[in-house]
């Protein structure tokens, strides 16, 4: 234990804490800026520098370690005044565009701007000029309102693995870019949106659709149908004000409904049927010797870095659509046939948390209705926007419950917003169809939890099953290469693309840290536990869905609608 | 700005790399010395040679990238046929180098340090060429061109611009016109190093 000073306080930390650290324990803030609990603390923006006694220089806080008798001031006039000059300095070169920015409100560089009392700006000169990246469906950068803090370099780097941003150039050129500083869409980024997540600014944001579902909603001649996936529920109220970790279901689902859509729907209701497709060709393949692991292909994120990277597990993945998808497919064919409409008027719009799903939406394979599957994604963020611009308070509206009958689900269809809640799901029905007994504890609770990697060991009929689950496509890489190198061997592997799984994901509310994380995990095993049915097999419209139409799992006809294959692509394209 | 790269090299030059990673081993750390080899050996560092170490040393290509564009030493483009360097000494500059130099830039659409992607012209700020009396300075290779007006710029690159015309004698020509009209000698006595 370390004995310090901070502003007159004594405060005790343990060894490796850094100054932040040790103001945060005594009660004092701080003001910061690159850093961030979760990722490596790189000291770049300056933000957070504090005196310590004996030292010539002002020390950044968040990078400084606290050492024993260590007197540290954080409040002195000269410090309030350096913080205030690093921050103009930064702002001298921002192109300040607050009220056209998709971040105005939830900008941390506009929050500390006024935190910090900032009302002119004392320098002036040249700034940095680039152009807006746009080719992407997903992510849009803007590298003129970015401030260097390299925030997304290292989610991209140490989170997900991927690597695709980094600084280049130097002094006033610097920027941070994918290589060549070409388009995003030449590089194997994923689309996650993790670092979307991670950028304090709109450098980084996801691409805004809301104009396009907008001008659906306005054309009389077309049916508008919505579908939410199951983590949005518990993460839209926080762009509200309310609480992480609020489950929004019924309100959402009103105003939903008083934006103008036409039918709302659950993407829970084809997570069901995504476990009875995905839990029958696994057993399928358990049974006829196929390729084992099967991987789960919900995580569209996840879909694609597999393709970058590891092309030699494609045949691992599950041909199982994700759910959007197959809600897409239905709504055009089921659905369109049931009621009477001609699916060429019918636009499908899917509310996810998820950036790369805007990616999976536009993909080649996804027309197996006939019709471009599902026509717009918006984020979660996007919805919020969207019922602000209407000027409805969520907050003050009655619950209402989905449409039938796309819109009944189980517990396990809600499930799947958290990481291990596609292998629980599966477990539970997959269980129950083979060994024909009940499920003692429907609670599988080895694979819940944040941890990175989680493995879990079952017996059916005898059978021992191994199961991992990984979440951040860095764990996921690990994963792949113990299975690669032969150190590990699974039956049944579940990835999300998202720390956390889709709860964390790349279009959620921001701020996501690890304990809104966790907060939005424990809404969504309470939800779980809150239903009538929590088994995808005893969803009873999942069942007459496969009397009426799809006859059973894997049938010809689930095949042309419910499942795709899987394409390598190369880490960088080449130029043409 | 994309930083473009049309600068394409071979599959022996690819397979010359490789023998340079061999030597020097498959090892990340020695990612630095193999670039000082590959820009020795090509005079820059070509798209395809760091897309292909990334793939050897199993190292981000933007990560080397970065490397790339944060050493001075290091350069993505070779030099153009006809190396512009304009000089920004202090005498040039009180005379309006910058002007000179953003001129330039605007008509070739590239900054200082860069090429034109059809590889003709590059162009580089150096420091004094030791004829500040004769200030804005620049040279296109051993062309000297003293007394710039932002003006003069597109006239004088367009003399190198295709369709080429013999410029030798016209050049000659007008070096022997310097040297009656300006009592001192234009050659500079050495060229210092870009900026
Ligand atoms: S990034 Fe923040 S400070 Fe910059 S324009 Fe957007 S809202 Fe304003
Ligand atoms: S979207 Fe994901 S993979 Fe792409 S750059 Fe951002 S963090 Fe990296
Ligand atoms: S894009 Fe955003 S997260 Fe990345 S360095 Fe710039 S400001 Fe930081
Ligand atoms: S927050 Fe400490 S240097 Fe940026
Ligand atoms: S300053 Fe330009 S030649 Fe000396």
């Amino acid at each position: 234990m370390l004995n310090l000073k901070i502003n007159g306080v004594d405060v005790q930390v343990e060894e490796g804490s850094t100054i932040l650290d040790a103001a945060k324990k005594a009660g004092v803030y701080i003001p910061t800026l690159c850093h961030r609990e979760d990722l490596k603390a790189m000291g770049v923006c300056r933000l957070c520098v504090v005196e310590v006694k004996g030292a010539k220089t002002l020390q950044a806080s968040c990078v400084t370690p606290a050492a024993e008798g260590m007197e540290v001031r954080t409040n002195t006039p000269f410090i309030r005044k350096a913080r205030k000059t690093i921050l103009e300095l930064i702002l001298s070169n921002h192109p300040m565009e607050c009220p056209t920015c998709l971040r105005n409100g939830n900008c941390e560089l506009q929050k500390l701007s006024s935190q910090l009392n900032i009302t002119e700006m004392p320098f002036e000169g040249e700034r940095s000029r680039y152009e807006k990246d746009e080719t992407t469906p997903a992510i849009v950068r803007d590298p003129n309102k970015c401030i260097l803090c390299r925030r997304c370099v290292n989610v991209c780097n140490d989170i997900q693995g991927i690597g695709v941003l980094e600084p280049h150039h130097r002094g006033f050129r610097t920027s941070i870019d994918p290589s060549f500083c070409e388009g995003l869409y030449r590089m194997p980024c994923s689309q996650c949106g993790q670092c979307v997540m991670a950028c304090p600014t709109g450098a980084l944001t996801e691409r805004d659709d809301t104009e396009k579902v907008f001008e659906a909603l306005a054309d009389p001649n077309k049916f508008v149908v919505v579908q939410t996936a199951p983590a949005v529920r518990v993460a839209l109220g926080e762009a509200f004000g309310m609480e992480p970790g609020s489950i929004v279901t019924g309100q959402m689902v009103a105003a939903l409904r008083k934006l103008g859509f036409d039918r709302v729907f659950d993407t829970d209701f084809t997570a069901d049927l995504t476990i009875m497709e995905e839990g029958s060709e696994f057993i399928e393949r358990l049974e006829a010797g196929g390729k084992l692991p099967l991987i789960t292909s919900c995580s569209p994120g996840w879909i694609k870095f597999c393709e970058h990277f590891y092309p030699e597990f494609l045949d691992n993945l599950s041909t199982c659509k994700s759910p959007q998808q197959m809600m897409g497919a239905l709504i055009k064919t089921y659905y369109a046939a049931k009621a009477g409409l001609n699916p060429e008027n019918i636009v499908v719009v899917s509310v996810m948390p998820c950036t790369a799903k805007k990616f999976e939406a536009q993909r080649g394979e996804m027309v197996s209705s006939g019709y471009i599957d599902v026509d717009i994604a918006i984020t979660t963020r996007e919805l919020s926007r969207m019922i602000k611009e209407m000027g409805i308070d969520i907050s003050k509206l009655e619950p209402e419950e989905y449409d039938l009958p796309l819109g009944i689900s189980t517990g396990a269809g809600v499930i799947f917003g958290a990481t291990g809640g596609v292998m629980e799901a599966a477990i539970r029905t997959a269980y129950e169809l083979v060994s024909g007994k009940e499920l003692e504890d429907i609670n599988f609770t080895p694979v819940r939890g944040l941890n990175g990697i989680k493995e879990a060991e079952l017996a059916i009929n005898g059978t021992i099953l191994k199961a991992a689950v990984a979440h951040g496509l860095a764990n996921a890489r690990k994963l792949l290469e113990a299975v690669k190198a032969g150190q590990k061997t699974y039956h049944f592997i579940e990835v999300m693309a998202c720390p956390g799984g889709c709860l964390g994901g790349g279009g959620q509310i921001i701020p996501t840290d690890n304990d809104v994380r966790q907060k939005r995990m424990q809404a969504i095993y309470e939800a779980d536990k809150s239903m009538r049915l929590r088994k995808s097999h005893e969803n009873p419209a999942v069942q007459q869905l496969y009397r009426d139409f799809l006859i059973k799992p894997l049938s010809h006809r689930a095949h042309e609608l419910l499942h795709t294959d899987y394409t390598p692509r190369p880490r960088v394209l080449a130029r043409e | 700005m994309p930083d473009k790269n049309i600068f394409d090299v071979s599959d022996e030059d690819l397979i010359w790399v490789e023998q340079q990673v061999d030597k020097h081993g498959k090892k990340k750390g020695e990612l630095i010395q193999i670039l000082r080899d590959v820009q020795e050996h090509f005079g820059f560092i070509p798209r395809k040679v760091q897309v292909r170490l990334s793939e050897l040393l199993d190292v981000t290509l933007s990560e080397i990238y970065s490397i790339v564009t944060f050493y001075a030493f290091f350069s993505l483009k070779p030099k153009g046929k006809y190396q512009i360097s304009c000089c920004k000494g202090t005498a040039c500059y009180v005379r309006g180098a910058e002007k000179i130099i953003e001129k330039i830039s605007q008509y070739l659409k590239i900054q200082p340090g860069d090429t034109t992607d059809d590889g003709l012209f590059s162009l580089d700020v150096i420091r004094c060429l030791g004829a500040c009396g004769l200030g804005p300075v620049m040279m296109i290779n051993d062309d000297v061109y003293a007394r710039l007006k932002p003006e003069d710029i597109t006239g004088i690159i367009s003399r190198y611009e295709p369709p080429f015309r013999d410029y030798s004698e016209v050049m000659r020509q007008q070096r022997e016109e310097a040297k009656t009209k300006e009592k001192f000698a234009v050659e500079p006595s050495r060229r210092l190093a870009p900026i």
